[in-house]
């Protein structure tokens, strides 16, 4: 009993991570329609930036919020000079359905390749700011320390801020219609280019906080092919396609949900199993609704 | 001027030359590149699953590795358990992956860009470490999938990197014909319906799963070979051996060659070899601190896979015939 | 003449959808532009309001050149476009729909204002004002659409064929609204139809468009009564 309500912890404080880079991803694609690879590569460099933050100045606490301010900065950047380009220079054809797909991988690999050239590829180290030592229940241990603790209260912020953004501000508004219908959008005065910029910039920062909250929640460990961030990459982008890519409601309830399966797999079942059941939770989700849970159209055509 | 139509005679024809081409090719150059040009025939044959699946059925997979792991593991399983011959277990491979194709096949078909793409990267992902939980699949350090020495026949000089290079080259070569032949056929011409036309398709009667079906079915049987080739040249299998980027770079090298032409698909495969290589002398050349020597490959992929995308996206082969097109009807309609 | 055109032209790929056309519109009057599917009409409109680019000509609205002009500051410079079609935000409520429409002008007050006008002038959306846009019928979502266009506070208004796909019965009330509309608020008005007879009937202007090109221009009476325009567009 007090094991499940254990693994519960563990999942839920994974989930609410894998959240805010689904919510990353999300955003991405409802504003551009592009599911965006290099959001991971983004949410890493944002990442060292908190890391040499830390360097500098020796806190965790600085470097959380210069980590998403950077994300933000980034994320901006690429809408502006790539994804115009890549817009630009649209192609026909077979190609077309995942050239920005394609794209997108190619730009991962140079995020990468110019986070290696500065940095390095060997671990760098982040140290978790508060104690991750369990809290104690009489003579057992919970799943729950003051760091995993934070990260659920942080995500909880974020998710809630995020929120009201866009369902109680005009800029919200703006994003949403944006997404939904451009052109309407563009016809009501709505200046649809900084509107999907900035919806780049709020993933951008979502996805820096999903990496630095990342690397503290595990053993603090960063690199550019760290297990952490493949993680971060795949299981997002899972966990968006699972709650349905249109919303973010849909990217936290998917990835609680990809959270809570794969922790209990993970304590009950065996480690190596652990992506496949990611895997058969997914084909399992889409078998029955083909556009994730939260889809508004039934078998959604991209 | 002359058109040369290019009949089913001909081609076989180019394709004998074409072999032995690579007889005296293989004869004539060292040992590094001789293993390097098995090591591309193996990539031949898995970009070619990708430009079918992606290029002429308009399923995007990201995750094709998972099926070279399933082909690999086949064929090493028929070998340790079976004493299969090696042919054998090339077949068991690709019939292996192909059977789980179809089965992925039948669930991708409801399914449509992104999360098609999520289902095969959550694939690629899950597949390969399944190994590492059931021991009969050898877990962490894998399985050993080992061909033999070459036969007597062929001499003591002949190494073993040589019969590599036949018998992936072998492979390729008939994988390519006959997947050129199957393209160029009715199933082709049905499967490029499917993609670019899918109501009309589908009001002209062709049954649009089973279309989709049969190109998963097809694309990951070629995957399989691909896989037992690079399980065998590097004479193991492991979860390791077919990781997250084994699939992109798959995906790269198809947007290289041109997705929707298997004439390319050299290109795709000679630079995904060759990258490192050159990414190696550009560092030396320059003499680069290690972290740019470590990263420049990767830089230079996926430098090169933007620039594709953005201004060749059809592939360098489809770009020259369209251009070629163009220059011809320029010049028919100035002829008047 | 606020609203002044010269010459014309917008390609769509090789062909010419509006050809050489030339129309002026007097501030406040109301200008219905019919003429069988594929005249240019809706191109048209959406050249004006700068969805596509022209490739030769002048459009000037209140003496300023508005080509290539973006169409989110062609808003602000007091044109709306009311596109083709169900121009309403399916998953945006009544209310959300209205207020994209305000959303330029930064004040809310103001905003506020303009909707509690919208629905007066239209209390069905009053009724339905928070409900989802997707639940209402093809009138009411008409409807939302003019009222969105309403709420920027424009002076020229496009209307790109409100009555496509409404009853009788609603599309009287549309174009009835259209007119009531045209007069209050002092509006410029294009109004783009294929229902000919409805349109004219509410209009001050008739302009007849024939395969991109401009075939006839009077005044909406006369065009009403003349026979070469009964016989190809009013059915009689």
């Amino acid at each position: 009993m007090f094991q499940a309500f254990n693994t519960f912890l563990i999942g839920i404080t994974a989930g609410s991570i894998y959240a805010l880079m689904a919510i990353s991803i999300v955003l991405v694609w409802r504003s551009t329609r592009v599911v965006n690879f290099a959001q991971a590569g983004m949410a890493l460099l944002s990442t060292y930036v908190g890391y040499e933050v830390i360097q500098q100045f020796d806190s965790y606490w600085l470097a959380l919020p210069l980590a998403m301010i950077s994300g933000a900065l980034v994320a901006a950047l690429i809408e502006l000079v790539f994804m115009r380009l890549l817009l630009k220079h649209s192609s026909q054809g077979a190609i077309a359905s995942i050239a920005p797909i394609i794209a997108t991988l190619g730009l991962l690999g140079v995020i990468k390749a110019f986070i290696g050239f500065i940095w390095g590829n060997q671990d760098v180290n982040i140290e978790s700011p508060l104690s991750n030592v369990g809290f104690s229940i009489g003579s057992q241990t919970l799943a729950l320390s003051p760091m995993k603790l934070f990260i659920l209260i942080a995500v909880s912020v974020l998710l809630i801020s995020l929120t009201f953004v866009f369902q109680k501000t005009n800029l919200g508004l703006a994003l949403r219609a944006s997404a939904h219908a451009p052109e309407i959008s563009r016809l009501s005065g709505i200046r649809v280019d900084f509107v999907r910029t900035f919806g780049w910039a709020l993933a951008g920062a979502a996805g820096g906080a999903a990496g630095m909250l990342q690397t503290a929640n595990g053993n603090g460990a960063l690199a550019p092919d760290s297990l952490e961030f493949s993680l971060l990459l795949a299981f997002g982008f899972i966990a968006a396609v699972i709650g349905g890519l249109d919303s973010l409601l849909g990217a936290v309830v998917g990835a609680l949900l990809l959270g809570l399966v794969l922790a209990f797999v993970l304590t009950y079942v065996g480690g190596s199993l652990v992506f496949i059941a990611a895997f058969l939770l997914l084909v399992g989700i889409l078998i029955v609704r083909p556009a994730g849970i939260i889809s508004q159209r039934a078998g959604r055509r991209a | 001027m002359h058109k040369f139509k290019s009949t089913n005679k001909s081609r076989f024809i180019s394709f004998i030359l074409l072999g032995v081409f690579l007889v005296y090719l293989g004869n004539a150059v060292d040992e590094l590149r001789v293993y390097q040009g098995a090591t591309v025939a193996m990539y031949v044959v898995a970009i070619s699953s990708i430009i079918l699946l992606t290029g002429y059925s308009g399923q995007v997979s990201l995750g094709h590795g998972a099926l070279l792991a399933v082909g690999a593991y086949g064929a090493a399983l028929l070998r340790n358990n079976f004493n299969a011959p090696v042919w054998l277990c090339f077949v068991g491979a690709v019939l292996f992956a192909a059977m789980w194709g179809a089965l992925l096949g039948a669930t991708a078909a409801r399914l449509s860009g992104p999360y098609l793409a999520g289902t095969t990267l959550a694939l690629a992902v899950g597949l390969p470490s399944i190994a590492n939980q059931f021991t009969f699949l050898g877990g962490e350090q894998g399985l050993i999938f080992d061909i033999g020495l070459p036969p007597e026949s062929l001499g003591e000089m002949f190494s073993q990197y040589k019969w590599f290079f036949w018998i992936a080259s072998l492979a390729a070569l008939i994988s390519m014909w006959w997947l050129q032949n199957l393209l160029r056929s009715r199933y082709g011409r049905t499967w490029r319906a499917v993609r670019t036309q899918s109501v009309a398709a589908e009001l002209a009667g062709i049954h649009i799963a089973r279309t989709k079906i049969l190109a998963f079915t097809i694309s990951a049987g070629l995957a399989g070979l691909a896989g037992a080739l690079l399980s065998m040249t590097i004479s193991t299998v492991s979860p390791g051996a077919f990781p997250l980027t084994l699939s992109f770079a798959l995906a790269t090298g198809a947007v290289l060659s041109g997705i929707n032409t298997l004439g390319g698909v050299i290109i795709g495969a000679v630079t995904l070899v060759a990258i490192p290589d050159i990414a190696d002398a550009i560092a030396h050349r320059i003499g680069a601190s290690e972290n740019v020597m470590t990263n420049l490959p990767g830089l230079m992929v996926s430098a090169l896979l933007i620039l594709t995308v953005l201004f060749v996206p059809n592939g360098p082969v489809e770009q020259h015939r369209a251009r070629k097109a163009r220059h011809q009807a320029v010049l028919t309609s100035t002829k008047k | 003449m606020s609203l002044n055109v010269n010459n014309l032209t917008v390609h769509h790929g090789a062909i010419r959808a509006v050809d050489q056309v030339s129309l002026a519109v007097p501030t406040g009057k109301l200008a219905a532009i019919i003429g069988s599917n594929g005249a240019g009409k809706t191109t048209l409109l959406r050249t004006l309001s700068g969805l596509n680019k022209p490739t030769s000509g002048t459009m000037n609205w209140m003496g300023e050149s508005i080509a290539g002009v973006k169409p989110e500051n062609l808003v602000r410079r007091g044109i709306s476009h009311v596109s083709e079609g169900k121009s309403v935000v399916p998953e945006l409520t009544v209310r959300e729909n209205l207020l994209l429409g305000a959303i330029w002008r930064k004040n809310s007050k103001e905003a506020k204002q303009s909707l509690d006008e919208v629905t007066t002038i239209f209390p069905r959306l009053g009724e339905r004002i928070e409900q989802r846009s997707d639940t209402l019928s093809g009138g009411e979502r008409q409807m939302l659409a003019i009222g969105r266009a309403i709420m920027a506070k424009p002076k020229l208004l496009l209307l790109d064929e409100p009555s496509l796909g409404l009853a009788p019965l609603v599309i009287e009330q549309i174009f009835q609204s259209i007119r009531d509309l045209t007069h209050t608020m002092r509006l410029t008005v294009l109004l783009v139809e294929q229902n000919a007879m409805g349109a004219l009937k509410i209009a001050d202007l008739g302009i007849v468009l024939n395969l991109g090109k401009v075939v006839a221009v009077d005044n909406a009476q006369a065009l009403i009564n003349d026979p070469a325009v009964r016989a190809a567009y009013l059915g009689y």
